[in-house]
């Protein structure tokens, strides 16, 4: 009975339309017929940001924008422009966010810096300790 | 060991648990600022979306007064919602053009048949590429261009009936 009620509800819902039913970009999924530069492509889009579906990739998610940035960039990387340029192309109309491998800048050199130093710190207690335990010994 | 200093890594520890509690309870902003206010648009040529109206190209913008570049499409519900704000800024002597972005023509015709058209042109990006060379990320968004073709300001989202003072006063400002 419950999968009978579960059935005719599925049978009636409604899709939510918060996306366009315009076909996909040319190159959004096709792979480029060059393997060498279809996984120069597939590498960088693994590490550009979907702009809609913020946790994902653009080579994971199924958003049409990030279908179509697919597609812009195959077509740049087939044409011959290299992976770096293309990401710095986006990062400079969205900033650092959109790339999954962002730099050191004035604002978040702490957090690239702090690790290491942190070991260090680390490494000098654990020394004083040892010379310690050596001397009581 | 001094007395307070015992007391130190639960006052760090309370601070971290501060700091994660204010995180959670503040609302996270998902909006994507463009980094392209202040530069000039880029070049793009695009065709003419609807009948009535002529294709939008780069040109189009140097005509020496502000005005406003509307991103937008007739399968997004907040574009709805906003075409009554844009027939009033039209209205108050405004000049609008419009971006559909991945449109088809007739969904696009029912949607100004139902909203108004405000636009002067309108043109079709069916791959976002004009979109995506301009740093935005979704519809609505609204650019302020100024009268030689350099990108203002960015209004993310759709722009409510209260905010028409702050849209004129943007354009003012770029008309300086």
């Amino acid at each position: 009975m419950r999968r009978l009620v579960l059935a005719i509800a599925l049978a009636l819902t409604v899709p939510a339309q918060a996306d366009d039913t315009m076909p996909a970009a040319p190159w959004a999924d096709r792979q480029l017929p060059d393997p060498a530069l279809e996984a120069k492509a597939q590498a960088l889009m693994e590490t550009i940001r979907c702009l809609v579906c913020q946790s994902q990739s653009i080579a994971d998610s199924n958003a049409s924008i990030a279908g179509d940035m697919r597609s812009q960039i195959r077509t740049r990387i087939a044409a011959g422009e290299s992976p770096g340029s293309i990401r710095t192309w986006l990062i400079a109309r969205y900033g650092d966010y959109v790339s999954y491998t962002p730099q050191p800048d004035a604002a978040t050199w702490p957090l690239f810096a702090g690790p290491p130093v942190l070991v260090v710190i680390a490494g000098a207690v654990i020394r004083g300790r040892m010379r310690r335990k050596r001397v009581a010994a | 060991m001094r007395r307070w200093t015992l007391w130190l890594p639960l006052a760090l520890f309370a601070g971290f648990c501060a700091v994660v509690v204010v995180g959670l309870i503040v609302p996270k902003s998902t909006d994507i600022p463009s980094r392209m206010i202040g530069q000039p648009l880029p070049t793009f040529a695009l065709p003419a979306a609807v009948a009535a109206r002529p294709g939008l190209a780069t040109p189009d913008f140097n005509r020496g007064k502000p005005r406003l570049l509307n991103i937008f499409a007739s399968w997004c519900i907040p574009c709805a919602a906003e075409a009554p704000v844009l027939n009033d800024l039209a209205q108050r002597g405004v000049e609008i053009d419009g971006i559909a972005i991945r449109d088809h023509r007739a969904d696009l015709e029912t949607f100004l048949a139902q909203h108004g058209n405000p636009y002067a042109r309108l043109g079709a990006d069916d791959v976002s590429a004009v979109q995506l060379a301009i740093g935005s990320s979704g519809v609505p968004e609204t650019f302020v261009i100024d009268g030689h073709g350099v990108i203002r300001d960015q209004h993310i989202g759709d722009i409510r009936p209260e905010e028409i003072p702050l849209m004129l006063g943007k354009l003012r400002e770029a008309g300086r």
